[in-house]
């Protein structure tokens, strides 16, 4: 019984792990490039639903609204501030150093305006969740809806890729981007649609991280957010479905290697599964192999 | 393109040695500068030079932050008050990020702008970074809550707080002389000197105790948001009190997980827990039944606790922690060993130290976190930990 | 003289005549205690900025863990010179100890370089991330002690070395404290010019052309007979050993010495990264300079006070922008490129 308790913790982990990945590997199959600054999304939505729940005595729906609405417009802005002016730069890093810039920066004006202390973050799930075999076994009402947000994000995410001119648009961007300019898409356009997609998947999955693991600091999304793109890699960058699988197994390995070996090296055990995982399959589970012309 | 890069980091580059040298430059006059309008206004011939370091950003900044404003208040009361023996204080922090590197960085800083006291660092391996220092210049320093054993090794370095030993000591002899529990479980931070220093050593001093441990699982800084492991073992092994030297923004979230599984067993915590209940927002229901050993209580009815946290509240807008307090008794010990030595702001900073050494033996100092303290030359304070248990939100004395 | 050479040269130059400046600034007294503290940070960043840039802008490969390599060298050597700080005098121990963290930070270069120089790209860059990170966390967990017996390890805690008295060297997340404050700027500097050496000649020899050629096209280079293998080995190596000797400074340099992130995580090693990319990736002389003047620039913004962080992390945007984008750069050349053909023209 205990070990299925350890189960559905690693679950739960594993499914906040997967909804952060989802956006992250959103934004990485199109733009190409790591958002490192997408952990610190997820803690300025944490913080909006925050001060909107506060403002409104409570009320977390109108919280979760507000910061997906704002979380998507600071994603665009950043975008067009600080991404945009790099794209087609002379090296791919230059947008990974900027996108630190803009990690650093969230961080610091949170800390400004909130101070460092941590917050209580109070859970915008009211459900208690199931209880199986007289309470022995109890799943979280937080975990139940996280797996059936991050679900429903998948099928959505998938369908609109698929089955959308947008989407298509940004196949073809992610695959190409010149061939894509050459066809009439218009390449800034899509890649600032994916990111207001991925910004409002950070303002989605801050509510449910903070809703699991309830404390609110200027830093809270940074560890989760780098354990989350060790996922996305993990379950193969750049796809959807991959970075679901990715979470977790990531949020499973954590939880069971914490148990039975050691709660100290947890970390190391993570991070040397990634390591094995890939000399296996160097472009991750579900990773497409890339044929290299030569 | 090349071309354009050399010269412009040849013209950043530059631009920083200018405003390197300005800097230095700058920094004699404006230091003397201000001695000279001081010995206009204040009667004592000049001022007290007291600096602060602290991790003021990153994940530590709650705990800087919390010393930095303390001290604050410590120093506006002070000078309000007509100053030491009617000198003024001036007082300064800097930030170290919660890096060893970074403190001594700030520790040349203040040291540049004329400090002769040094409340500071605020976390222990910073601490014991600077101490390296003071020791070298021979600057008395004062850390309100460097805890480890080495932060006191050098005979200028006295500190406010328990050390680490001590607290270790103190919780194993609580839980055993009042019989709390037969078995402990202990969730610790084992990337944290403060949490794994009193691990140890209440792990060794629980040997022959009348209780047990049965669980001991670490987490560490990049692995802090769940806790359900831990939490679980410790639920399995039948531990009925689960101790936690830890800071409270951990166990804040420990206790919330312990109580959506529904495992409620005695919490006990040390000094670091302080603070637990003034988490903005948090369900101070889930703390009740808590016990710490704490030096330092926000809603003590004292009337010097009640001022302090009152003014802490006006001005920062936040209730103050165990930091806050050790930092505000720490510049009223300095007040008092001044007093007690009758040193004066002109002395140099060797000679200061040398004063205010000899004197810290002497003094008894009652602040925020002691009613009496004294100290011991090697640095370590006397004095003794208050444990409080948690009911209906509060603090009530044990 | 080859422009190449003199290209070196120039590095050197700058390096040297850097030093005798401030030396001669501390000498007359007029470089402030904070600026003199800055020193040797600032040569430890150069030199492991110097390490990173072998790896990314020559070997081309992104690593994202390189203060791993460096916390293996801080490590090692600390934990030689506290062993042994009673035993041996100052200047020996010292040598003895750079040889020692610059010779076990290689090892793990070369151990980790197996696995890891198989990915390529983002994958690549993500394995160094987590090879730093797993570096960290097991020193966290490491407990070494010394007694009469001789040496005890644990991976658990300080009790289970049971040690009889002696002396805990190592002590999990506690670190080594007490590590004899033995590097200095002169030090500093000289192992600059040394990994300066190392590197510029290694990239102007005929491996740093395989090396090169690797980066640029390593199809082709495998196809022209190169051994792309041994020769991507030996770039990291190097560029793990000199990354150890970094950490040979750090930890002489401060006495607590701990394996925790704002040392040695992700964050750290981004940062050098930052100053690879800013100073212009594979070249070795911008990496100096952009660490130096990185490094110095948050502190040169404590003025600022709350909002240091704020304006430094505005800076970085603003600099990477100004530096990298295609369409300022454009901008730049069509406004102060003509300045500056008309001032040769002038001249």
């Amino acid at each position: 019984m205990s070990f299925l308790t350890y189960l559905i913790n690693g679950l739960s982990l594993g499914s906040i792990y997967a909804i952060i990945a989802l956006g992250y590997t959103m934004v990485y199959g199109i733009a190409k490039m790591l958002n490192f600054a997408h952990g610190d999304f997820i803690m300025v939505g944490c913080y909006i639903i925050f001060s909107v729940s506060a403002a409104l005595s409570g009320n977390s729906v109108v919280g979760i609204i507000v910061a997906i609405i704002l979380c998507t417009l600071l994603g665009v802005t950043t975008e067009f501030v600080a991404y945009r002016p790099l794209r087609g730069a002379a090296s791919p890093l230059a947008v990974l150093i900027t996108a630190i810039g803009v990690s650093y920066l969230l961080e610091n004006i949170a800390l400004l305006i909130y101070g460092a202390d941590i917050k209580s973050f109070s859970s915008v799930v009211k459900w208690e969740g199931l209880s199986f075999a007289d309470g022995q076994l109890k799943i979280q009402g937080v975990t139940i809806v996280t797996i059936v947000v991050s679900v429903v994000i998948l099928v959505v995410l998938q369908l609109f890729i698929n089955k959308t001119r947008q989407g298509q648009a940004m196949l073809a961007a992610s695959e190409d981007k010149g061939a894509a300019t050459l066809m009439g898409i218009n390449v800034n356009r899509t890649i600032a649609l994916t990111f207001a997609i991925g910004s409002s998947l950070a303002a989605v999955a801050g509510a449910l991280l903070c809703s699991a693991y309830p404390s609110l600091s200027p830093y809270t999304g940074a560890m989760p957010g780098i354990k989350a793109f060790v996922a996305a890699v993990l379950g193969g960058i750049g796809s959807i479905p991959g970075a679901m699988i990715g979470g977790l197994v990531l949020g499973i390995v954590e939880i069971l290697s914490k148990t039975y070996i050691s709660s100290q090296l947890a970390d190391a055990i993570v991070f040397g599964i990634l390591v094995v995982v890939l000399l296996v399959k160097p472009t991750g589970i579900l990773g497409k192999q890339i044929q290299e012309k030569v | 393109m090349n071309k354009f890069k050399r010269v412009f980091s040849a013209v950043l580059a530059s631009a920083m040695v200018v405003s390197m040298l300005a800097g230095c430059g700058d920094a004699a006059p404006s230091g003397s500068g201000a001695e000279g309008s001081d010995a206009g206004s204040s009667s004592g011939g000049s001022v007290f030079k007291i600096g602060a370091i602290g991790p003021f950003t990153g994940a530590a900044a709650a705990y800087g932050n919390a010393v930095k404003n303390g001290a604050q208040i410590a120093v506006d009361e002070i000078n309000a008050a007509g100053g030491i023996n009617g000198t003024m204080i001036e007082y300064k922090s800097e930030d170290d990020e919660l890096n060893a590197e970074k403190s001594v960085n700030a520790y040349n800083t203040l040291k540049d702008w004329g400090m002769q006291i040094l409340v500071g660092s605020t976390t222990s391996a910073c601490s014991i970074a600077v101490s390296e220092n003071t020791k070298s210049d021979n600057m008395f320093q004062l850390t309100p809550s460097g805890s480890a054993e080495d932060c006191v090794k050098y005979d200028n370095v006295f500190r406010v707080c328990f050390s680490d030993p001590n607290q270790g000591i103190a919780s194993a002899q609580y839980i055993n002389d009042n019989n709390l529990a037969t078995k402990v479980g202990i969730i610790y931070d084992s990337s944290d000197v403060y949490s794994s220093g009193i691990y140890q050593k209440f792990v060794q001093e629980s040997e022959g105790k009348n209780y047990e441990i049965v669980s001991a699982e670490a987490y560490t800084q990049d692995n802090n948001t769940d806790f359900s492991v831990q939490l679980q073992k410790a639920k399995d092994a039948g531990a009925d009190l689960v101790f936690l030297p830890i800071y409270y923004s951990d166990a804040a979230l420990i206790l919330t997980q312990a109580n959506t599984m529904g495992y409620a067993p005695t919490f006990f915590g040390v000094d670091g827990l302080d603070g637990i209940l003034t988490v903005e927002n948090f369900d101070t229901s889930l703390a009740e039944g808590v016990m710490l050993l704490t030096p330092f209580a926000a809603d003590a009815k004292d009337d010097l606790t009640v001022n302090f946290v009152k003014q802490y509240n006006d001005k920062f807008g936040e209730t103050p922690n165990q930091f806050a307090a050790d930092a505000y008794d720490a510049v009223y010990i300095i007040k008092a060993a001044i007093e007690k030595s009758g040193a004066t702001a002109d002395m140099s900073v060797s000679d200061l130290c040398e004063a205010l050494k000899g004197a810290m033996t002497q003094i008894e100092a009652s602040g925020l976190t002691s009613a009496k303290m004294t100290w011991e030359a090697s640095g370590e304070p006397n004095k003794e930990p208050k444990a409080v248990v948690i009911k209906d939100g509060a603090y009530v004395s044990n | 003289m080859k422009k190449q050479t003199k290209n070196n040269l120039i590095t050197y130059a700058i390096v040297i005549a850097a030093y005798i400046i401030l030396e001669i600034l501390m000498l007359t007294g007029n470089l402030s205690s904070h600026m003199k503290g800055l020193l040797v940070p600032m040569t430890y960043y150069a030199i492991i900025a110097v390490a990173l840039n072998l790896c990314v802008g020559i070997l081309g490969e992104l690593s994202i863990g390189h203060c791993g390599f460096m916390c293996i060298g801080a490590f090692t050597s600390a934990f030689f010179s506290r062993a042994t700080s009673e035993s041996l005098p100052a200047a020996p121990r010292f040598i003895i100890a750079l040889l020692i963290g610059i010779a076990s930070a290689a090892l793990f270069g070369f151990l980790i370089g197996i696995p890891v120089l198989r990915l390529k790209g983002d994958y690549l860059a993500i394995v160094t991330l987590a090879f730093g990170e797993i570096i960290k966390n097991v020193i966290n967990a490491f407990y070494v002690g010394i007694d009469a017996k001789g040496l005890h390890f644990s991976m658990k805690s300080a009790m289970e070395l049971n040690m009889d008295g002696g002396d805990t060297i190592v002590n999990g997340a506690m670190g080594i404290t007490g590590t004899p404050h033995d590097a200095n700027f002169t030090i500093g500097i000289v192992l600059l010019l040394i990994s300066l050496f190392v590197v510029q000649n290694l990239v102007n020899s005929r491996d740093g052309r395989a090396i090169m050629a690797i980066r640029d096209n390593y199809i082709a280079a495998e196809a022209t007979g190169i051994n792309v293998t041994s020769y991507k080995m030996m770039a990291f190596t190097i560029s793990a050993a000199i990354a150890g000797a970094a950490g040979v400074l750090f930890s002489h340099n401060i006495t607590t010495l701990t394996a925790s992130s704002q040392y040695f995580g992700y964050n750290a090693s981004i940062m050098i990264l930052v100053y690879v990319v800013l100073g212009g990736i594979g070249n070795i002389r911008g990496s100096v300079i952009a660490a130096c003047i990185l490094y110095l620039l948050p502190e040169l913004l404590r003025g600022f006070s709350t909002y240091r962080m704020l304006i430094y992390s505005i800076v970085l945007i603003v600099m990477m922008i100004v530096n990298w984008s295609p369409k300022v750069i454009e901008w730049r050349k069509r406004t102060f490129g003509r300045i500056g053909a008309g001032r040769r023209k002038a001249a």
